[in-house]
């Protein structure tokens, strides 16, 4: 073999060298922009957070804690985070439940089946800013529909989006109106991949009711999908902007001020880019936990192979 | 059970479905009902649907001129239609070598893959703001389309599609003599036409409903985006004028429920693949 | 004592019959094995009687009991799958004290975490778990409890989909094709594995497969069903040497039976090459006939000689026999002999010889596909037999 090489390599290297170089040449312009798009701007965002630098101020200095130190301090952050945290918890198990909900009933009965998918994905592929916007004059307390029907049964309906009390709801509802869709289809797709034979097998094994075999069959084999779905909706709802941005701006005082708008508003706003960039660590810090606890803790209790 | 018989279980679930689909579909006809209405109608807060007086012209006239849609969409067609080519171009022949090709970057490429699925474009705004902003490349296309140039997500998506293809396709592909690059365009992409279009949906719906990034780098209206360009709309009116308001959120709303209608199997498929791929 | 029995069962699905009339009856502990080709109704049939799908009409009797209107879960019937069906998110032991528990336990009984501490939840599930040890036990499974299917070889699944069908007697026992998905040493070992479970449970069993060597080694009796008919019910002897109908003769043997088409003279003979057949009865009617011959009744001879002129097309080996393929000279028609392979020396493809039929071994379909009663004509039979 050795004196067929000439350059020194084996026929077999140089051909494996070759597919190498043609690898390379075909993945460069993916791993270039992802470099300078990606990998460049996270770390960047992490140094920025040491630091006061703000846009418009041509010198900054590192100042180490600093800006976590003000914004464990801060009031706003503090409320932005219980906000964003209140608004996962109403919109994540009641999208779920709600797409859950359709999907079983869709998948369970024949007629009309592609009509309901069709209505209850139309969110989904609407423009949220736009649907928003319909949403605003649904929930107007004077003039909107919601509150002249409930005025019919004699209720006085809440000043939805303009109160800080219920703002947060507002928008919950919106949000759960927007994610019930998506959800849906997951699930659908999630109960189309269950064996029929394992409903056979329950209904020979005893399971009477709907409810034994639910149990016993489709909560168990929905797992991977509901874990997913439930990874998903969580993130989507952290990363809540668009409904707060066009609607409340954060407001009435700040009962609307999320995670991301908080962000948006220090740094492209007020542009204090240091102090908005340690805000961003621990946005992605929240998604990294997310992330690692669908991976390392309840993956395996859905998968069961 | 099976059969075509109406059961009280079927009638209740019927009732259940079109009860829940009459909510979600709320919004959708107090927006087509308003939009007729007059100011006046509007402020009397009835709850009739159907306008008294037909005011449907005026209300769109206003809302085409006030701000201009067609442009609007137009930016949403360019920078949506960009933003997929060049993601697509990108993505492809790199998925591609990760999946059929020996070589050493390939680990560090997938680790990098799965640190980017990490992070949205939330995260990476503030740097590549105030670069773009030295660079003076704020309110361009530019601007608008560069750091969605790449998807991560395209790549594993892809990469996953690729793997399931057999390697004997691309044996047979090199024993004809095509270069890789030409295996890449003539073989793999045809076989790879239902990941494509999933991701395809699932990009144009991504970037059609973004208002984060346009938000901040465009300041400029003429390279407003349909939902930035809403927000001006919005701005300009005041937010009161319901009637345009609604007739505006038709306009913008229309074209990408249209797309969905016309195309709703794959539309469907597509958001349910890439999702459970995500 | 347990039976059941079927009577009429028809099912048709967007018009289209798939069971046609099928009644048949199994008795005490009788196994009786379903066999037809893909798409006969076999295992539409066995969703019937399950209770998983309803029959258009008929009438199933469990014990004496009509059971046609009773959901599955109270036929008390068992059923092992060809999937197995196997729920992946319990242990072996789980899936095996699944049926136990529905039926044993009420639904308070079976809350998730509040269900333990409901009265006499304690008794029933020590119960239940000395009735999964035992099963458990008596299949040599009870290594495997702790594991999930998804860690289990496919003969260990398939013993645990076993295990779930019998640990609560049932007066019925389903199976449909539970040995397809074992690679092919593992089936033939658990053929008799399943022989030997159904002798000591005494459980009448329906076995529905598409494997005939399956249905003629394993059952009492089988049912050989083709297109929603079931053509013949009978012991796997009788199947084989005396089938009622011509599919029947067509779809069981290997190698295929040798069927040949022939006409029947005014007084009943039908004639093939030299060869003379007499049916004694029912001569009238379409004059069309078909001979049928397995081909171990086919007997080579030299050129010139027997009954038929043919052709050798090829030779197959199988170790303990040889197939022989060859042609007849004068229609063109393959015919099969199965020979011993001492006989075979020295033959070879493209070779001229002759053949004879054993003419007590003819049978004689008519055009229908009914069977005909037939015998040879003595003349030629003697002449068979000094030739």
């Amino acid at each position: 073999m050795a004196d067929l090489a000439i350059s020194g390599y084996s026929p077999i290297e140089t051909a494996a060298r070759r597919e190498a170089r043609t690898a390379l040449l075909l993945a460069s312009p993916a791993l270039v922009l992802m470099l300078v798009f990606i990998i460049l701007p996270t770390v960047a965002v992490i140094v920025l957070g040491f630091t006061d630098f703000e846009l418009g101020y041509a010198s900054f200095r590192f100042v180490g804690f600093e800006n976590y130190a003000e914004l464990l301090n801060s009031r706003t952050f503090r409320k932005s985070l219980w906000n964003t945290a209140v608004y996962t918890a109403i919109v994540t198990p009641v999208s779920i439940a709600l797409g859950l909900g359709v999907a079983l009933l869709i998948e369970s009965e024949p007629r009309g089946r592609s009509f309901f998918r069709t209505v209850y994905f139309l969110p989904v592929a609407s423009l949220l800013v736009a649907m928003a916007t319909v949403w605003q004059y649904l929930f107007h307390p004077s003039i909107g529909p919601l509150n002249a029907l409930l005025a019919q049964f004699g209720i006085p309906g809440p000043n939805w989006l303009g109160a800080s009390s219920t703002v947060i709801y507002g928008l919950s509802v919106i949000g759960i109106w927007q994610s019930i869709g998506f959800n849906m289809v997951l699930f659908l797709a999630g109960l189309t991949a269950i064996p029929r034979d394992l409903y056979a097998a329950a209904e020979v094994d005893g399971a009477k009711s709907a409810l034994d075999r639910f149990r016993l069959v489709t909560w168990p084999m929905l797992g991977p999908t509901t874990l997913f779905v439930t990874t998903i909706s969580v993130i989507n709802s952290v990363k809540v902007f668009e409904t707060v941005k066009t609607l409340t701006e954060g407001g009435p005082n700040k009962a609307s001020e999320v995670l991301l708008f908080t962000i948006y508003q220090e740094g492209f706003v007020f542009l204090r880019v240091g102090y908005a960039s340690a805000m961003t660590v621990v946005f992605l810090a929240i998604l990294v936990v997310l992330m690692v606890l669908q991976y390392r803790f309840l993956d395996r209790q859905v998968h069961y192979s | 059970m099976t059969t075509q018989t109406m059961t009280i279980g079927r009638l209740a679930r019927l009732a259940l479905l079109s009860l829940g689909a009459l909510l979600v579909l709320a919004p959708y006809i107090f927006m087509l009902s308003t939009a007729g209405k007059t100011q006046s109608e509007i402020f009397a807060s009835s709850l009739s649907l159907i306008p008294h007086t037909w005011n449907y012209l005026a209300n769109f006239t206003k809302a085409f001129t006030r701000v201009s849609m067609p442009m609007l969409l137009w930016n949403g067609v360019v920078v949506c239609g960009m933003i997929l080519v060049l993601q697509v171009l990108v993505a492809v022949p790199c998925a591609y070598a990760m999946a059929k090709m020996k070589f050493r970057a390939a680990r560090v490429m997938m680790a990098l893959v799965m640190l980017g699925l990490l992070v949205p474009i939330h995260a990476t705004a503030l740097p590549l703001y105030v670069a773009f902003d030295r660079l003076s490349i704020l309110n361009s296309y530019l601007a608008l389309v560069a750091p969605f140039s790449i998807s991560v997500f395209a790549i594993f998506l892809f990469l996953q599609f690729f793997r399931a293809m057999p390697d004997d396709l691309i044996h047979a592909a090199r024993l004809d003599g095509m270069s890789e690059l030409g295996i890449v365009a003539r073989v793999i992409v045809p076989n790879a036409w239902p990941a494509v279009t999933a991701f395809a949906i699932f990009s144009v719906v991504a970037h059609w409903n973004d208002l984060f990034w346009p938000l901040i780098v465009v300041t400029n209206q003429a390279y407003a985006t349909p939902p930035l360009g809403l927000l001006f709309f919005r701005a300009a009116e005041a937010g009161d004028d319901y009637g345009a308001l609604m007739a505006a959120t038709l306009i913008i709303t229309l074209p990408l429920v249209l797309v969905f209608l016309l195309a709703q199997k794959s539309f469907v498929e597509g958001i349910t693949m890439t999702g459970l791929k995500g | 004592m347990s039976m059941f029995s079927l009577r009429d069962i028809t099912k048709s699905f967007s018009g289209n019959a798939i069971l046609k009339g099928v009644s048949l009856e199994a008795g005490d502990g009788e196994f009786i094995a379903m066999v037809g080709p893909s798409g006969c109704g076999k295992s539409t049939l066995l969703r019937i009687v399950a209770g998983l799908d309803h029959a258009d009409a008929g009438a199933i009797r469990i014990n004496g009991a009509e059971v046609s209107h009773l959901p599955a879960a109270d036929r008390n019937i068992a059923m092992v799958f060809q999937s197995y069906a196997l729920y992946p998110h319990l242990t072996a032991g789980q899936n095996i004290a699944v049926p136990l528990a529905m039926r044993n336990l009420s639904g308070s009984q079976r809350l998730p975490l509040i269900g333990r501490f409901m009265p006499g939840q304690r008794r029933i599930c020590a119960d239940i778990q000395r009735q999964v040890q035992a099963m458990a036990a008596s299949l040599k499974i009870d290594h495997l409890l702790d594991r999930k299917p998804g860690q289990m070889s496919g003969g260990q699944r398939q013993r645990v989909a076993l295990a779930r069908a019998m640990v609560r007697n049932p007066s019925v026992f389903l199976m449909d094709e539970p040995l397809s998905n074992l690679d092919a040493n593992l089936r033939v070992h658990a053929r008799g594995e399943i022989v030997d479970l159904h002798r000591r449970a005494g459980v009448p069993t329906l076995y529905v497969t598409h494997d005939q060597s399956e249905a003629l080694s394993m059952a009492d009796r089988v049912a050989v069903m083709i297109g929603g008919n079931l053509l013949q019910l009978a012991s796997p002897q009788a199947i084989y040497d005396d089938p009622d109908h011509i599919e029947v003769a067509r779809f069981v043997g290997q190698p295929r039976i040798n069927l040949l088409a022939s006409q029947r003279d005014a007084d009943g003979t039908v004639s093939f090459g030299n060869l003379r057949l007499t049916s004694a009865s029912d001569t009238i009617g379409d004059p069309r006939v078909t001979l049928g011959v397995r081909p171990e009744f086919v007997r080579l001879r030299a050129e010139g000689e027997g009954a038929l002129a043919t052709r050798i097309e090829r030779l197959e080996f199988l170790g303990s026999e040889v197939i022989v393929f060859t042609k007849l000279s004068a229609i063109g028609e393959t015919v099969l002999a199965k020979i011993s392979p001492a006989e075979a020396r020295g033959l070879a493809a493209g070779q001229p010889i002759g053949l004879d039929m054993d003419p007590s071994h003819v049978m004689l379909f008519a055009e229908d596909g009914r069977r005909l009663a037939a015998a040879p004509l003595k003349a030629v039979l003697r002449e068979m037999v000094h030739g």
